[in-house]
């Protein structure tokens, strides 16, 4: 529609300015540096990759790139130009165009509404001639290939298409560059097959993205040049192609040597592991994981290990009751139990600290010693009362036993520092007493103290002869596990004993490296080899 | 395959694959709306089967006029619903605009009313609009400046509102009201009540700014999807307190034609009528979360809502009853409209 000619200079003599420069970009919410002198550099026309792990900055900087959060401190600028004003966001839209990780279609409106929101006529006063709207919205979607029916309604599209409405959006507003926020993460691999040719042929038009991702491997396929984040600044701009598997990996993780870990290692108890605490069988979820076997023995702390979508929370939380199965079993002692139940989970002997503690873990405005007790309010009183002292007293000693900082058993959780709520969660999965404890991700957003506290406690817990899992992509957490399984895109793709190093767990985690001999599904190769033929006869039937 | 896909949207696998029967999807989602035409005609089969006064002029003509004040209502309140507020204030609206614009023409002395005697007796009409305007416009400075939660706001306006009514009339109805207050709820045009066309005028004109404008397709952005409207650049905040605002005016001429329709301000004026108009415009099809449903499809369940009662009475079921159909009416037509569409109504 409206070419700019800014991005389309580049074959001109002179070198087009870069379309998005940022340097020395700082930024701060309260006390957490969320930004330290960043900086990002993307050409004309290049396809430039932004990874790093959780924490690094990256969602920051795509808010400050996209004009939604004004950077503290660093100046930004894109084709040569300074940044338009902050608020301005039609100025915004016209530089940069974003797909974000959470959808901003709107569902009930039709995909033509959808793309020309808020500009569906000339003037305010002007109706809505639908027909033209509808032959517009065709045009803008057959210019980018989409194959959408602009009169569908948008919440009858699969992830993918709206995806692609999205990116059809975002750029019709004449921006040459596009950010695209973990455009993968919900997509199966054929789909993600064919939003990367769409991608290689809007870099043919002369389009540069900015492509933030988890898996390396679609890195490695799509992007030209790759910038690696860590620790809320930048560590390094290079080609793909000179840059090595284990290069980016150590890029990412930082120096292995480094870092000490939090807990030194695991510790001599694992002598003689007991009997199957909790087992896993064929455990089979739609859309998470397939076929899954996993055992826990006592006096174990096994971690399962994967990234964002690999389906790990999801196992964890289905050993806990949260969600039904389409396949497969799950025993806790010699147990059975029913999955999709959570107090048949509670009374088999299973204890959840939740992956959110915000929404799934605590309820913020009651007391820490009412947070603490909820899953035991069966004990607090007979025929079902709850007795205040008798909530006091256990609440005491959760208190003491976690070592919990707070004014008193009465100050609500709200009041406490992130630290401390987790260990309110801890306390209430810990209150049962149970067989087997789930923990996902429980280090998260923790000060390192409260880090150390909590795997301690967890690693107490299989000293007594029960058992852990740890489901979490933190290699802190991971390390203090007696062994870790690694889940990608929901099948088990390695285990490590004790004594791992991090970049062979990251590179298993992220689908490369010690995957070479995985199934092409699972891999992130499958653009390149399987799914093509796919998109190919997809290209024919156009 | 194993990959994940979004579990929330069931709808998504569902869905045909691109292109084709565009025509008939559309036609389904017009459809959407009118959900409640067949069951007004059935209504109305079952009056004429139960009363021949049913399909005259005049019941028919009857039922409508009834219908005017309340539609009124719903009309302003499928508009906040749609972009997903609430405004429950409305039924205090009705009878305190009229009472307070009356209070300040009347004259100090002689009639059984007294008012201030401020201002001539022709500005009782826009008095009434502008104090409609002025609740709505308080409404929406608490609600979106103030950013309270605005179904207290709304519920503590109902309370309040109704009480200064209380307050002003002294608990009385007002019966000797200026002609020029009086004149659209009793006047006739070509043989039909003039409420009648003005309430179908307004519908027609909110529907189509609903359908054909900008602004009107903003409100289904605003409810759908507030954080998506914004980013593409619609005014959220300035769009809702207009149809906050708008929607009190509403309101306030629904009092202005019900108080001439009855020749007096009633004191319990709109009391519990709340209740009415959200289910009428809930059965019609506007969905409490926002962002969807229609004025047209509102109207429809109004007319529901009123042909159920009026075929009761011609049908001889006495009128301590009306209260009891009326709301099983609504939990019938719920259920129907839940299962029909096939969606959760949360």
């Amino acid at each position: 529609m409206t070419d700019t000619a800014s991005g389309t200079a580049a074959d001109s003599g002179r070198p087009a300015p870069p379309v998005a420069e940022a340097t020395g970009i700082g930024k701060r919410f309260g006390a957490t540096v969320a930004l330290r002198d960043a900086r990002i550099r993307v050409a004309a026309g290049e396809s430039h990759a932004l990874v790093g792990r959780n924490g690094a900055g990256k969602s920051t900087l795509v808010s400050v790139l996209t004009g939604i959060q004004q950077p503290d401190t660093g100046t930004l600028r894109f084709s040569g130009e300074p940044a338009p004003a902050f608020g301005d966001i039609d100025a915004w839209r016209t530089r940069v165009a974003c797909v974000y990780q959470h959808s901003t279609v709107i569902g009930e409106l039709t995909v033509a509404e959808n793309l020309f929101l808020n500009r569906q006529s000339e003037g305010a006063v002007r109706p809505i001639r639908w027909r033209q709207l509808r032959r517009r919205a065709t045009e803008l979607l057959g210019e980018y290939g989409v194959e959408v029916d602009p009169a569908a309604r948008a919440r009858d599209l699969t992830v993918e298409q709206r995806q692609f409405v999205e990116i059809a959006r975002a750029l019709s507003f004449g921006a040459r560059f596009i950010i695209l926020d973990e455009p993968t993460a919900k997509l199966d691999a054929r789909g993600i097959a064919r939003l990367f040719d769409r991608l290689r042929a809007l870099q043919r038009q002369g389009v540069a993205f900015l492509f933030i991702s988890h898996h390396l491997q679609e890195v490695y396929d799509l992007c030209a040049t790759v910038t690696v984040y860590r620790d809320a600044g930048h560590v390094l701009t290079a080609p793909v192609a000179e840059l090595g598997h284990q290069a980016l990996v150590e890029a990412m993780t930082g120096e292995t040597a480094g870092r000490a870990p939090f807990v030194a290692g695991p510790p001599p108890a694992v002598a003689t592991p007991g009997a199957d605490l909790l087992a896993v069988e064929h455990l089979t979820l739609p859309g998470a994981c397939e076929d899954l076997s996993l055992t826990v023995r006592s006096g174990e702390v096994v971690g399962l290990a994967g990234a964002a979508a690999s389906g790990n929370v999801r196992v964890g939380e289905t050993v806990a009751g949260l969600h039904r199965a389409a396949g497969g079993a799950v025993t806790v002692a010699g147990r059975g139990v029913r999955l999709g139940s959570v107090p048949s989970a509670l009374a088999a002997g299973v204890g959840l600290i939740p992956e959110d503690r915000h929404l799934q873990g605590l309820v913020a405005g009651r007391s820490v010693a009412e947070n603490a007790t909820l899953t035991v309010t069966g004990q607090l009183g007979p025929f079902g009362t709850v007795l205040p002292g008798r909530t006091r007293t256990f609440a005491q000693r959760m208190i003491s036993d976690l070592d919990i900082k707070t004014p008193g058993a009465a100050t609500p959780v709200s009041a406490l520092s992130g630290g401390n709520q987790q260990k309110v969660v801890a306390a209430r999965a810990l209150a049962t007493d149970p067989h087997v404890l789930v923990a996902v991700r429980p280090t998260n957003g923790v000060d390192v103290r409260s880090k150390e506290f909590l795997l301690g406690r967890i690693r107490d817990v299989a000293a007594d002869g029960k058992a852990a899992l740890i489901v979490s992509d933190e290699l802190d957490d991971l390390r203090a596990c007696d062994r870790v399984v690694v889940m990608f895109h929901g099948r088990v793709v390695a285990e490590f004993g004790g004594g791992w190093q991090d970049e062979h767990l990251v590179a298993a985690m992220e689908g490369v490296g010690a995957a070479d001999d995985d199934d092409p599904p699972a891999s992130g190769t499958a653009p390149a080899s399987g799914a093509t033929p796919a998109s190919g006869t997809e290209e024919h039937g156009r | 395959m194993s990959a994940t896909t979004d579990l929330t949207e069931p709808a998504a696998s569902t869905a045909p694959p691109a292109g084709g029967g565009s025509g008939r999807r559309l036609d389904l989602g017009r459809f959407r709306d009118l959900s409640l035409v067949p069951a007004i005609l059935v209504l109305m089969v079952i009056g004429f089967i139960v009363s021949p006064a049913f399909l005259t002029a005049d019941n028919l003509i009857g039922v409508a006029q009834q219908s005017t004040e309340l539609s009124l209502l719903v009309l302003a309140a499928a508009l906040i619903l749609i972009c997903g507020r609430m405004d429950l204030s409305l039924e205090s609206t009705i009878g305190v605009a009229p009472v307070v614009a009356v209070w300040l023409v009347l004259p100090t002395s002689g009639g059984r009313f007294n008012g201030l005697g401020l201002l001539p007796e022709w500005t009782a009409v826009p008095l009434c609009l502008l104090v409609g305007m002025v609740i709505g416009a308080v409404n929406g400075f608490l609600i979106l400046k103030l950013r309270l939660n605005g179904f207290i706001v709304t519920l503590g306006g109902l309370t309040m509102l109704r009480g200064l009514q209380v307050a002003l009339s002294k608990g009385q109805s007002i019966v000797d009201l200026p002609p020029s207050f009086t004149y659209l709820g009793r006047a006739s045009w070509l043989g039909v009540p003039a409420a009648i066309w003005i309430c179908a005028l307004l519908f027609a004109l909110g529907g189509c700014a609903l359908a054909w404008l900008r602004h009107g397709r903003a409100l289904y952005a605003i409810g759908g999807n507030p954080a998506a409207a914004r980013t593409a650049g619609i005014r959220v905040d300035r769009v809702v307190w207009l149809v906050l605002i708008l929607g009190s005016l509403l309101a306030a001429f629904a009092g202005i034609l019900y108080s001439g329709h009855y020749g007096s301000i009633s004191a319990t004026q709109g009391s519990g009528w709340i209740f009415q108009v959200f289910a009428a415009t809930v059965i019609g099809g506007v969905s409490l979360n926002g962002g969807k449903g229609s004025v047209v499809g509102a109207l429809t369940g109004v007319l529901t809502l009123q042909l159920v009662v009026n075929v009761m009475t011609l049908a001889g079921v006495p009128p301590l009853w009306n209260q009891f159909l009326n709301g099983a009416i609504i939990i019938v037509a719920l259920v129907i409209s839940r299962f029909a569409s096939g969606e959760k109504q949360e």
